[in-house]
């Protein structure tokens, strides 16, 4: 893995630009089964916000129902967060987003609450591209009701129960690159490395980015003949679309053979360094809509970063919605007085 | 034969094909009544369909006042052949009914107790005009001219509205001029003009308005400072965020920037409006959507989330009649059980009860003032009457000066001075309203994680039954604490001393108080209720507990606003007489007295109606 070590010997005693430690990153204690996946992404969420040095409250933290809907609380204590209900953040965090557009939005849902439940929110909330974060933590399954099939769970992967799924699945990547996502990337909550360079790029990100993350429920589908078990991930992952964040200050030190890497810019100045696979182009939907299917037919899990668009609207530079958040407008901003009022009774007259 | 014989006082009915312009020349005669300073009242009574099926327009015009629906049709317009035979058989003996005889009309529809009154429209249409569009529009125009010469009205008060219509599109103002003369000079040459009803000058509109009730809410929305307004169309909501996005392109553009100080999202159903309206009261702006009956079903689950993690949001329910998708163009008042208890779990929500334009404009404001301050959904009760019909009203007022109530919400500042660690459902001043705070407020104090599950006062997640417990019994007082805020009940007491009152809201308003004065005249004596608000205030309370017999008027098949009632008052269900109106047009006068005439006469104490001496009520004038 490439992903840039900061400079410094004890993480823990470590200061960022903004004088915080890591601790100040950290949420209450995850009551999630030890060894879950979700635990990983959030320690991934906490180091990716302490490196990109983001003010903590200046974070609002959203979810829908489920083991990785709770996740929020698990990070970020300084950071209000809303669990709301199930499949349906992504109508939350939109009316969040519209009445603030200075915060960072970073919403946490699972399979369930986004492949099935949530399927219409997500759909719309990626056409919108809303300035969001999205993470869904991808276990295959319903892991807060105790098991059951997800949308996401592959044709004929075994469940614990023993039974082969006879559905096809619902890639979320694939649905994002088509929905108009406009930063895309797969990850595993089982490597921190690649993980936490691609929700850095997507906390960079100024529109809608998605990351659908693997992270295995160890309690209902870790077992053999499940296609999302830490040990089938690491076996079929391939992470040919890997990303190594560079922050602005930093100099670009990591170097590539020729032709097999790109530079993404992104928003703030930061630069997404991506190893590809030479089939893919990031700015182009329809070669990492090609790759996935090239890898999928070969059983091989393609993650990394595999789509960033850059220079899209979002849903408050659609709108053309003030440059102040619309929450601290006052009355003198909202309320056009009596006179515009005579003269609305007049024409009703 | 019986000829009707009125002055200022009978009710016009207009029987159209919808998507042939008919609206536009109906609107034109109701306003030009309102311009002769006449109380005038139309209803607009439409199918679902863009084309070809059977409108009507019924316009009340009363001196009196009466701007209810009467009852019966006086003069019929008839320019549809599909509806002709029911219209008419609607018309009232000595009535007139006015059609195209282009055609003859067939002996079958003979009545000898109307009178008739054929203009040969089509046959004008097709002499007068080649365009086909413009021959299916003229037509309307020509009978709304014949009117003039038949029912009196003033032809200058006609062409002045033809110019404000067509301000800047003068090429249109002197064919609709000429087609109204061609209607006027042919009614005066074939009929004694004017006819026994007729309209006359009067000064008795004084400076109120004429608007449809969903235009002053979305104006009510702007000045209450709603910044975001999510929605999914909905008849016969959708006008309510049309005139919101309207006005806010004119009034809340950022003048430095050309940026809106305002937005507005079409979601995908209306759990994603609601949930949109949530988010964006949770993170601080005034946040609203509408919808109507179906939409509340969408709703409810987030309506208990936002009632349970007490989020402030606006929610504008325009009532139609269900259940399902039911009759989607005409009107009711049957979501009330539904808004006032919508969700699973133990929950309700303030409703907030307009009865006129004025009022959905005042309420809308006040509704995001009592979202903010009691932390909670707050439902605006309308209905399709109200929302989509022009009705006669006060003119909308603004106080210069006047503050939006945001409610407990801590500021960095107050949060920096808090000497206690900052507890979100914390009860701090006994009224069951918590304090709260908006995302990115201060670094390090002030954030909590807000949920759906049961938490303690910190908003810790618990599942201990004695914190639960507390927090459900917070929300009781809070709901009491909501009982003095939300707007009075409003008392008219009769001249005579009564022991039966008559109970109402919203729409049921005008036709009810028409009742009563008729009843009145039959000396039967009634004193007035008019529910403004949910949940039920003192005043309410007091008036059914000090009357004998309340009649309950409403426009539901199942009494909801009874049921509610007798659920939160304690109402003895003996005591309160359901008056039900239900088939989806608004409520007559005729119905109201009929119903309440009829049932005291089976009550044993109707001999005593109206002699009985009760203690008086006190409260807000009606
Ligand atoms: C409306 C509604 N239906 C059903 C449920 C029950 N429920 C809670 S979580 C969940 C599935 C969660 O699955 P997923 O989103 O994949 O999260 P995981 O627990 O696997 O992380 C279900 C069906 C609910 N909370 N709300
Ligand atoms: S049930 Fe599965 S998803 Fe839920 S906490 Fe346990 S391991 Fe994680
Ligand atoms: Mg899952």
């Amino acid at each position: 893995m490439s992903y840039l070590k900061p400079g410094f010997s004890h993480p823990h005693h470590q200061q960022n630009n903004l004088g915080l430690y890591r601790k100040d990153y950290e949420g209450a204690l995850s009551t999630l089964c030890a060894g879950c996946g979700h635990d990983s992404v959030s320690a991934a969420i906490v180091q990716a916000c302490f490196e990109a040095d983001v003010e903590p409250h200046r974070v609002a933290k959203l979810s829908g129902i489920g083991c990785s809907s709770k996740t929020p609380n698990y990070f970020l204590n300084h950071a209000h967060g809303f669990n709301s209900v199930h499949g349906r953040m992504p109508s939350v965090a939109t009316g969040a987003c519209m009445a603030n557009r200075e915060l960072i939005y970073v919403g946490v849902s699972g399979d369930g609450d986004t492949a099935s439940i949530g399927m219409g929110q997500f759909a719309h909330v990626a056409r919108r591209n809303l300035n969001m974060v999205y993470l869904v933590e991808n276990n295959g399954c319903y892991g807060l009701t105790k098991g059951q099939d997800s949308a996401t769970t592959d044709m004929g992967s075994v469940s614990k129960a023993g039974r082969a799924s006879p559905f096809e699945s619902i890639d979320l990547v694939a649905l994002a690159l088509q929905l108009g996502a406009t930063y895309v990337a797969r990850g595993f909550s089982g490597d921190k490395e690649q993980l936490v360079p691609l929700i850095r790029g997507a906390l960079a990100h100024r529109g809608f980015a998605f990351i659908d993350i693997i992270s295995p429920c160890v309690t209902f589908n870790n077992n053999p003949g499940s296609t999302k078990g830490y040990e089938y991930v690491r076996e079929h992952m391939q992470a040919v679309g890997q990303a190594d964040f560079i922050p602005v200050r930093e100099e670009v030190t990591a170097s590539y053979e020729p032709g097999c890497s790109v530079e993404v810019a992104l928003h703030d100045g930061s630069v997404c360094l991506n190893k590809i696979d030479p089939e893919l182009d990031i700015s182009d939907r329809a070669s990492a809509l090609r790759l996935l299917d090239s890898y999928k037919e070969r059983g091989e899990i393609l993650t990394g970063l595999l789509h960033v668009d850059r220079d899209s609207e979002d849903l408050h530079d659609t709108l053309e919605t003030a440059d102040r958040p619309l929450r601290d407008l006052s009355e003198q901003d909202l309320c056009p007085g009596q006179v515009a009022l005579d003269s609305i009774n007049q024409s009703c007259r | 034969m019986k000829t009707i014989s009125a002055l200022n006082d009978f009710v016009v009915r207009f029987a159209n094909v919808n998507g042939t312009g008919s609206a536009s020349a109906n609107n034109l005669f109701a306003k030009a009544i309102f311009r002769m300073g006449i109380p005038v009242s139309p209803k607009n009574i439409f199918p679902s369909n863009i084309q070809g099926l059977p409108t009507w327009y019924e316009v009340r015009i009363s001196e009196s006042g009466y701007t209810g629906r009467r009852g019966g049709v006086d003069m019929v317009v008839c320019v549809n052949p599909q509806s002709l035979p029911e219209d008419i058989a609607s018309v009232e003996p000595g009535g007139f009914f006015l059609y195209d005889n282009s055609k003859p009309l067939h002996d079958e529809h003979h009545r000898d107790d109307i009178h008739y009154l054929g203009i040969p429209l089509t046959s004008i249409c097709l002499r007068e005009y080649t365009d086909p569009r413009q021959r299916l529009l003229f037509k309307n125009v020509i009978y709304v001219g014949a009117l003039a010469a038949l029912l009196d009205i003033e032809f200058p008060v006609l062409t002045g509205l033809i110019e404000d219509q067509f301000k800047g599109k003068e090429k249109l103002q002197a064919p609709n001029v000429h087609a109204l003369e061609l209607g006027y000079s042919y009614a005066r040459e074939h009929f004694d003009c004017p006819l026994p009803i007729r309209v006359e000058r009067r000064d008795s509109i004084g400076e109120r308005i004429l608007v449809d009730g969903n235009t002053a809410t979305g104006l009510g929305a702007i000045y209450g400072g709603a910044t975001l307004a999510a929605w999914y169309p909905i008849t016969p909501s959708t006008s309510v965020v049309e005139a919101f996005e309207k006005y806010c392109n004119r009034l809340r553009i950022d003048p430095g920037t050309g940026k809106k100080n305002f937005a507005v999202v079409q979601a995908e159903d209306e759990l994603s409006a609601m949930g949109m309206a949530i988010g964006g009261g949770w993170n601080g702006a005034r946040a609203f959507t509408a919808t109507s009956g179906p939409g509340i079903s969408l709703m409810s689950e987030f309506l208990g989330l936002a009632y349970f993690a007490e989020v402030p949001a606006v929610l504008v329910d325009v009532q139609r009649a269900g259940p399902s998708t039911g009759m989607p163009t005409r009107t009711q008042q049957s979501d009330i059980l539904a808004c006032a208890y919508a969700s699973h779990g133990d929950t309700r929500h303030p409703l907030l009860i307009p009865s006129s334009p004025q009022e959905c404009f005042e309420f809308m404001a006040q509704a995001f003032d009592l979202a903010e301050q009691l932390q909670t959904p707050v439902i605006l009760l309308s209905d399709l009457d109200l929302g989509m019909n022009d009705h006669l009203s006060e003119p909308l007022q603004w106080h210069e000066g006047r503050k939006f109530r945001r409610g407990k919400v801590l500021d960095h500042d107050q949060l920096e001075a808090l000497e206690e660690p900052f507890g979100r459902y914390l009860d701090v001043d006994g009224d069951g309203i918590p304090q709260r705070t908006l995302p990115g407020t201060h670094p390090t104090r002030g954030a909590f994680f807000t949920r759906g599950t049961s938490r303690d006062e910190y908003a810790r997640y618990t599942e201990k039954s004695d914190a639960y417990v507390k927090n459900m019994d917070r929300l009781t007082r809070k709901w009491q604490t909501a009982r003095t805020m939300v707007p009075a009940s409003r008392l008219q007491e009769s001249a005579v001393a009564t022991s039966l009152g008559v109970l109402f809201f919203g729409t049921s308003r005008e036709s009810t108080l028409e009742a009563v004065d008729q009843l009145a005249a039959e000396n039967i004596y009634l004193d007035c209720l008019q529910l403004m608000a949910f949940p039920f205030d003192d005043i309410a309370e007091r008036f059914i507990e000090s009357h004998s017999i309340v009649f309950v008027v409403e426009q539901n098949r199942d009494g909801q606003m009874r049921s509610l009632i007798m659920n939160e008052l304690n109402a003895a269900p003996e005591k309160l007489v359901p008056v039900l109106n239900y088939d989806g047009y608004p409520i007559t006068a005729r119905f109201v007295a009929d119903a309440i005439a009829v049932k005291l006469s089976r009550e044993p104490q109707g001999e005593t109606v109206g002699k009985k001496v009760v203690g008086k009520v006190v409260g807000g004038a009606l």
